[in-house]
């Protein structure tokens, strides 16, 4: 498996590992039977992102995007942060083995479901993904 | 501790020793007549061939006459599965083999299960050991050919060929192995465990890559594979690699002159560093068997992490490993092998397979408990499965 420079450099030292104890928003996916799970906390004040954190279960690959993703999304708008697509990940990791990109997903459908998590919890109605009824059903 | 380079991944391929470099250089350089041709110059090509086929003949306690070179362990599985397979269809057309054969063995027995023959594939118990009494049941008056490995590649257990042997001979039927892992590291005698047909690749027992033998005992059926000139007695056709089959024979007679102490060596080595890494990392297990394993075989699963990130990382630290993650495939599901012993999704991808060879040292191991406890904990501090398992939600 050869991946990028980047990739090596984030998965060597990920940004943003950890937890948030007073979270307001969190979302885990991913299941450890496929190999990946990924759990993404959120501190939003004013509709900003102000922290991330993560944990990830996964290939190399899997935590190189876990970490630019939370890096991609700090200080942005939650609308923003949703916006995000897998691609932009993998593009601003220099790119992905194909075999790898599936791994890429992971990072954009935990930041979805941690906005969720908050939308919810804040009596606000849930936004709809890509994800809600297609792919990656077999994460159960 | 310095950084240093350990390769400790044996089991995937070994370097080759100077000693046989050094008698496999004149086949490239002076000696590079084609063993077929008529004149003098040839005949020390063909005599060096006919050399190696008796040290590998030697090694299993078989006759020159029942050793033919191939281009690898692959082919040689090949060749005796679809060749017994293709050569016996008058008597029957079921082949008994294991759920954790090589995939030489298991895609070459699933090629054949497309064309109408049917395959058994043996369950294993959890240290990846062969149940006899499944294997006799499995039998019937349609076996034409069983084939099980002598040692696995991933968990290094080594499996009753004698007994196995025993019972195919008794049921005339004929039994093939795949050794391509128990050469150099288990003694062989073809004769006593009853093997009709047993695969071996020089690259495993510090030899070159792409050189193999199969060993085919006098009077079993077989068809050929490779068609075309008359090499190998017309059964394997194609311009001998000579160089490779002149060290493949080095080789082997250097592996297996000293099996005694090449084993009580490297597992020494390989105890260490296994109750190293059992007392230094918790919620860790042992894949395959605590004793009938190959001597510098070590395979744990680590809770709460993944393979091909602890790669990466023993990468960094200039360690060589290898792992039954799917990830590290890019396949969906993780090692066969894994699963066939009955371990989760989860667990398989944990997985860690160091394998021992002769170039490592005591440094060697001491330099791996030095760095990998660390990587483990660092990779399991950013688990998310850990984390639950700390607040005790699994
Ligand atoms: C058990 C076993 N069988 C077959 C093979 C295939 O051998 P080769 O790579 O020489 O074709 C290997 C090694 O890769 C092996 O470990
Ligand atoms: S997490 Fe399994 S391939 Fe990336």
């Amino acid at each position: 498996m050869e991946y990028s420079d980047k990739v090596m450099e984030h998965f060597i030292n990920p940004r943003n590992v950890g937890e948030i104890p007073d979270a307001d928003g969190i979302g885990e996916v991913g299941n450890p039977k496929c190999g990946d799970m990924m759990k993404i906390y959120l501190k939003i004040e004013d509709n900003i992102i102000k922290d991330v954190k993560f944990k990830t279960f996964g290939c190399g690959a899997a935590i190189a995007s876990s970490s630019m993703a939370t890096e991609l999304i700090k200080g942005k708008t939650l609308e923003e942060a949703w916006n995000l697509t897998n691609k932009a990940v993998a593009e601003a990791l220099g790119g992905l083995p194909a075999v790898k990109m599936h791994c890429s997903v992971l990072a954009e459908e935990a930041i979805h479901k941690a906005i969720n998590d908050y939308r919810i919890k804040n009596g606000l109605e849930p936004w709809e993904d890509r994800f809600s009824n297609s792919e990656h059903d077999h994460h159960e | 501790m310095e950084k240093r380079f350990v390769y400790m991944d044996h089991a995937a391929t070994t370097y080759v020793k100077p000693e046989v470099l050094e008698a496999m250089m004149p086949y490239f350089t002076e000696n590079f007549g084609n063993p077929s041709s008529v004149y003098t110059f040839s005949r020390k090509s063909k005599k060096a061939i006919e050399e190696a086929r008796e040290k590998v003949a030697k090694a299993l306690n078989a006759l020159p006459d029942e050793i033919f070179f191939t281009g690898g362990g692959s082919e040689a599985d090949n060749w005796a599965i679809k060749g017994v397979a293709f050569a016996n269809r008058d008597k029957g057309n079921h082949i008994i083999t294991t759920k954790i054969e090589h995939h030489a063995v298991l895609h070459a027995c699933e090629y054949l299960e497309k064309i109408g023959f049917e395959i058994t594939y043996l369950d294993v118990d959890e240290y990846g050991m062969v149940n006899i009494d499944e294997l006799k049941k499995a039998i019937t008056d349609r076996t034409i050919l069983i084939t099980i490995m002598f040692a696995n590649n991933e968990i290094g257990t080594i499996q009753p060929i004698a007994e196995i042997g025993k019972i195919a001979r008794e049921r005339g039927i004929i039994f093939h192995t795949d050794a391509v892992q128990a050469v150099g590291n288990v003694k062989i005698d073809v004769k006593e465990m009853n093997i009709d047909l047993l695969s071996l690749a020089a690259h495993k027992f510090y030899g070159p890559k792409g050189v193999g033998a199969l060993y085919i005992r006098k009077g079993v059926k077989i068809d050929n594979l490779i068609h075309g000139g008359g090499q190998e007695k017309g059964k394997r056709a194609g311009t001998e690699n000579l160089p490779g089959i002149v060290g493949l024979g080095k080789a082997i007679e250097l592996a297996t002159q000293d099996i005694d102490g090449h084993n009580e060596r490297i597992k020494k080595l390989r105890d260490r560093l296994l109750n190293g890494i059992m007392e230094k990392i918790p919620y860790t297990r042992l894949n395959g068997h605590p004793e009938k394993r190959l001597p510098g075989n070590i395979n744990v699963s680590f809770k709460f992490i993944e393979g091909e990130s602890l790669l990466l990382l023993l990468d960094q630290f200039g360690i060589c490993a290898s792992t039954g993650s799917a990830c590290s495939s890019g396949s969906l599901d993780p090692s066969h092998v894994l699963l066939a012993i009955g371990l989760p999704h989860e667990i398989a991808h944990g997985s860690l397979r160091l394998t021992l060879g002769d170039l490592n040292t005591e440094e060697d191991v001491d330099y791996v408990l030095s760095v990998l406890p660390n990587i483990v904990q660092r990779l399991r501090e950013m688990s998310p499965l850990y984390e639950k398992f700390i607040k005790g939600e699994i």
